[in-house]
Parts: structure tokens; sequence; C-alpha cells
């Protein structure tokens, strides 16, 4: 059944920039979209209005389930944004926090957030003692600790390093497996979205709007990087992105 | 190290200054040397350490006033576009305003010496805490703001758990800038009250020192004045780095 429904959505900013025009997408529970195209193609304005931090100028967007109540939904940026004077659990507390939990109560779940992604050790770090590929893991498990309804993603990976890159990416495929989260991710890599995603929606700027979508026929598996199948995908979305640049 | 040539030089200044004086023989009444300077302190340190406390009392209290007017100003052009075009510009006026031009209409204005005296230094003090606070209050970064509207956090806890936190290195700034001033503010609406014959702090004692031709207890008051400033600056720097290292952060 389809949780979200963006139905000929529409969003001009008072610039006049036509950041997104008659943009439709239906995403199902379990999902993983990723929103691939060039700067300027709409794609972080088209998350912020599933997230609800704008509103759309035409169209709609339905829910399934009705409109997500505060927390319901996961939101990870392109910097991990942690508070630097808190540390990794007191940052991953935070949205339970702000929703009114007492520390107490949320101890068992801000912890179980931060082993998710690896660093059940480093609860008492603050964010200036991490790598920026350690930072991008608590602001992940931020994102998770209220086991959100969909985990939205605008380029998390994008300011790291190659290796760190490769090592989210597998951890975010894993993360995706065993906690049956939906995400949409935003990306204008194409080898990330064709790794990452389940359905790869290919977006073309000015205006903005929805090219095509391709369904990828990979494992969810680190393996999968080094599969012909990946390198041919690879090449099919970079046609279709030239193809529809043109 | 860096620690010993500030002091080499300032001693070996010392030096030169007591025997260019002696040298001269200029008389006290006109240069005093560093060991007449010491000698008039000593003359009279009851006297002089009880004009500093009376000094010290008002910067500490337009110092406590400023931080709660500049602080709860800032948290209000902050809640508020209103609040802010209201207060802004007349803050500005006030910043550019000299304090000496306003100070003896203050003195003329607020009955009571030492609300006056308090009030001038407040009014050369009050600006930095103000506005470093006010910036530090606008540097979260949209996207922490927006994780606290997606979990529904209202203004509020905003402010609460992310506008004052992240504005405390910009106000212990401000702090340390404003800490100064108000010794300054405090000293020149001495200054200016003196002349009315009410006041008992160290400008008080240089104004008199100096209609007495003592000299040397002139500068006495003026060394502990510069003492008192470089003192109040290293203790509020030092008291910000330490709260700052606590949060992780320095």
């Amino acid at each position: 059944m389809s949780l979200l429904r963006i139905a000929r959505v529409g969003r001009r900013f008072a610039t006049g920039t036509e950041a997104l025009r008659d943009a439709s997408l239906e995403i199902a529970a379990g999902d993983f979209v990723a929103l691939l195209g060039p700067s300027g193609c709409g794609k972080s304005t088209l998350l912020r209005l599933i997230a609800g931090l704008d509103a759309p100028d035409s169209g709609f967007l339905a829910w399934g389930d009705g409109a997500p109540a505060p927390g319901e939904i996961g939101f990870v940026f392109q910097d991990a944004t942690l508070l630097p004077w808190a540390t990794a659990a007191e940052n991953v507390f935070l949205p339970l926090r702000l929703r009114g939990m007492a520390w107490a109560a949320a101890r068992a779940e801000v912890d179980a957030a931060l082993a998710r992604v690896g660093l059940a050790g480093f609860a008492g770090a603050r964010p200036r003692e991490l790598s920026g590929g350690m930072r991008m893991r608590v602001s992940i498990a931020r994102a998770l600790v209220g086991r959100p309804r969909l985990l939205l993603m605008d380029e998390p990976f994008a300011a790291l390093d190659e290796f760190t890159r490769h090592a989210l990416q597998d951890d975010m495929l894993a993360l995706w497996r065993d906690a049956r989260c939906t995400v949409v991710f935003v990306t204008h890599s194409i080898y990330e979205a064709s790794f990452l995603a389940r359905r790869i929606v290919v977006m073309t700027p000015r205006p903005g709007r929805i090219a095509c979508e391709i369904a990828s026929p990979l494992p969810p598996a680190p393996a999968a990087r080094f599969s012909p199948e990946y390198a041919a995908l690879v090449g099919r979305v970079s046609g279709v992105l030239r193809a529809e640049m043109a | 190290m860096t620690r010993w040539p500030p002091i080499l030089a300032g001693v070996a200044a010392l030096l030169l200054w007591q025997g260019a004086v002696w040298a001269s023989g200029v008389p006290a009444y006109l240069v005093p040397g560093p060991l007449a300077i010491v000698r008039a302190f000593l003359d009279a340190p009851a006297l002089l350490l009880g004009s500093l406390l009376s000094t010290l009392v008002v910067t500490f209290t337009a110092l406590a006033v400023s931080t709660g007017l500049g602080v709860g100003l800032a948290v209000a052009i902050t809640a508020s576009r209103w609040a802010r075009a209201a207060i802004q510009p007349w803050a500005v006026a006030l910043q550019v305003t000299p304090v000496v031009a306003i100070a003896p209409l203050i003195i003329a204005w607020v009955g009571d010496p030492f609300t006056a005296l308090v009030a001038c230094a407040t009014i050369v003090a009050f600006f930095p805490i103000f506005s470093n606070t006010a910036i530090g209050l606008a540097s979260p970064p949209g996207e922490l703001l927006d994780l606290f509207r997606l979990n529904g956090a209202g203004r509020w806890a905003t402010l609460r758990l992310l506008r004052l936190p992240a504005a405390l290195p910009y106000f212990l700034a401000g702090l340390r800038i404003s800490g100064g001033l108000a010794l300054v503010g405090a000293v020149v609406a001495e200054f200016v009250a003196g002349a009315g014959g009410f006041a008992s702090g160290l400008a008080y004692r240089i104004l008199e020192s100096g209609y007495r031709l003592q000299i040397p207890r002139m500068f006495a008051a003026l060394v502990l004045l510069s003492a008192a400033g470089i003192a109040i600056n290293a203790v509020l720097g030092a008291a910000g780095t330490w709260l700052l290292r606590r949060r992780g952060e320095a």
C-alpha cells in the first residue's frame, strides 16, 4: 500500500525560479528511492516538500496513514549538523527529547541507535572528537532513533572521502534491510544512486521535473558494487541522464 | 617562551623612567618616578583601595545589568521582527552617543549617585553583550532549525536547547569586551560626577590629587585603574575559556 502519493506538485520561489513542475511520485512502505539529478533539478525542494518544511504551490501530497506527526520523519542533511556542545548520545537523544521524552526512558533506544550505526563505544564523545564519517553516523542515528515512518536523506555522503563514503553506503544498505525503513535519498552521484536505491528517479533542471524512473535489478548487498550488473546499471542510468539533458 | 619578553620590557622601561627622573631632577609634581608612585600608594593604601572597591562595585553592577539587559533584548529581537525594528536603532543610537556628553544629564536626572554611575557605565557596557548575543542567537544553521521543526519543537524549546547554547561563545566574547567598557564607563561617570562632589571612586581620587598637586598619588590611582582593567579582562577571558572547554568546544 502507498505510504505517500505526490501528485502533480509544483513549486516556484519568490525569486521566480521554477524549482519543481508537475512532479508525481508514489512511495510505498519499505521503498528505497533515489532522487538523482544535477544541481538545480529540484530534488532537494521535493525532499523539503515531503518533509513538510515547505509547501507546494500546486498539486498535493497524500499520506496513506494521515500526515506524519512530529518525529515521524527522519532527516539527514549534507552536513552532520550536530550540536557541537552535546555528546553523541545527547545528539541522538535530541529528537526524543523534543517530543517530551525523559532521558531515563530514551536511554535504551539511544544506545540501540548508536550501536546500529557502529558507534556503541562513542556515546560520550563530542562532535569535534569524531571524524567526518563518524559524525555522519551520529547524524543517521539521530534520524533513525524515533523509528520514523520515512527517512529523508539530502546528499548525506557528498562531503565525505571516498573510502568513508563506500563504508557508509554499505552500512546504509544493511540498515535499510534490517530496520525495514522507507528511504528517499537525494544524490547527484549516478554511482551512489545505482548502488543504493531500488528505484532510481531521474530529475532534470529548469524547470525541475521528474524525467523517468529506473528499477534496480541489483541485490541490496555490498558485493553488488563489483558485479557486471552494477556496471550495466550505471551505464544505463548515465545514458538516460544524457538523453534527458540534451 | 613568550611570557618573559613583556615582563622584561616593562621592568626595563620602569628602570629607565626612574633613572631619567633621578638624572634630570624633574620635580615629582611634574613627573613622579615609579618609586615615588609606590610610596604614594603606601602612604594611603586604605584610601586608594577603598576608592578602587567603590569603582569596582559600580563596574560589576553595571556589567550585571548589561548582561541582563543585553541578553534579554537580544532574545526579544530574535523572537520578534517587531521588537527588532523597535529596539535595534535605539540600541545603536545609545551606542554611538558619547557617554561623556550625556553623563551630566543622567547625573542631574537620577537622584541617587550610585544609580547614576551604574546607569552611565551600563550605557557604555551594554552594547557588545547585546549585539554579540543577538548574532549568536541567530547563528544556528537552517538545517538544525529544520530538525527542531520536524520534531515539533516550539519557540521556547528552540531557544532553550538550540539558540541559547549556540549563543554562549558569542556572549562570552561580548562579556569580555563589556567588562573593560564597564570600567571605562564607571570612570568617565565618576569624573563627571566628581565635579559635583559626591563620588568616592578612583576617578575622584585622580581629580582630587590633581587639584592638590599630589601627582604621585594621581599616578598610583591610575596604575590601580589599569591593573583593575587588565584583571577584569583576564578573569573574564579565563572564565570563558573554562566554560567552553567544559562543553568540549575549546
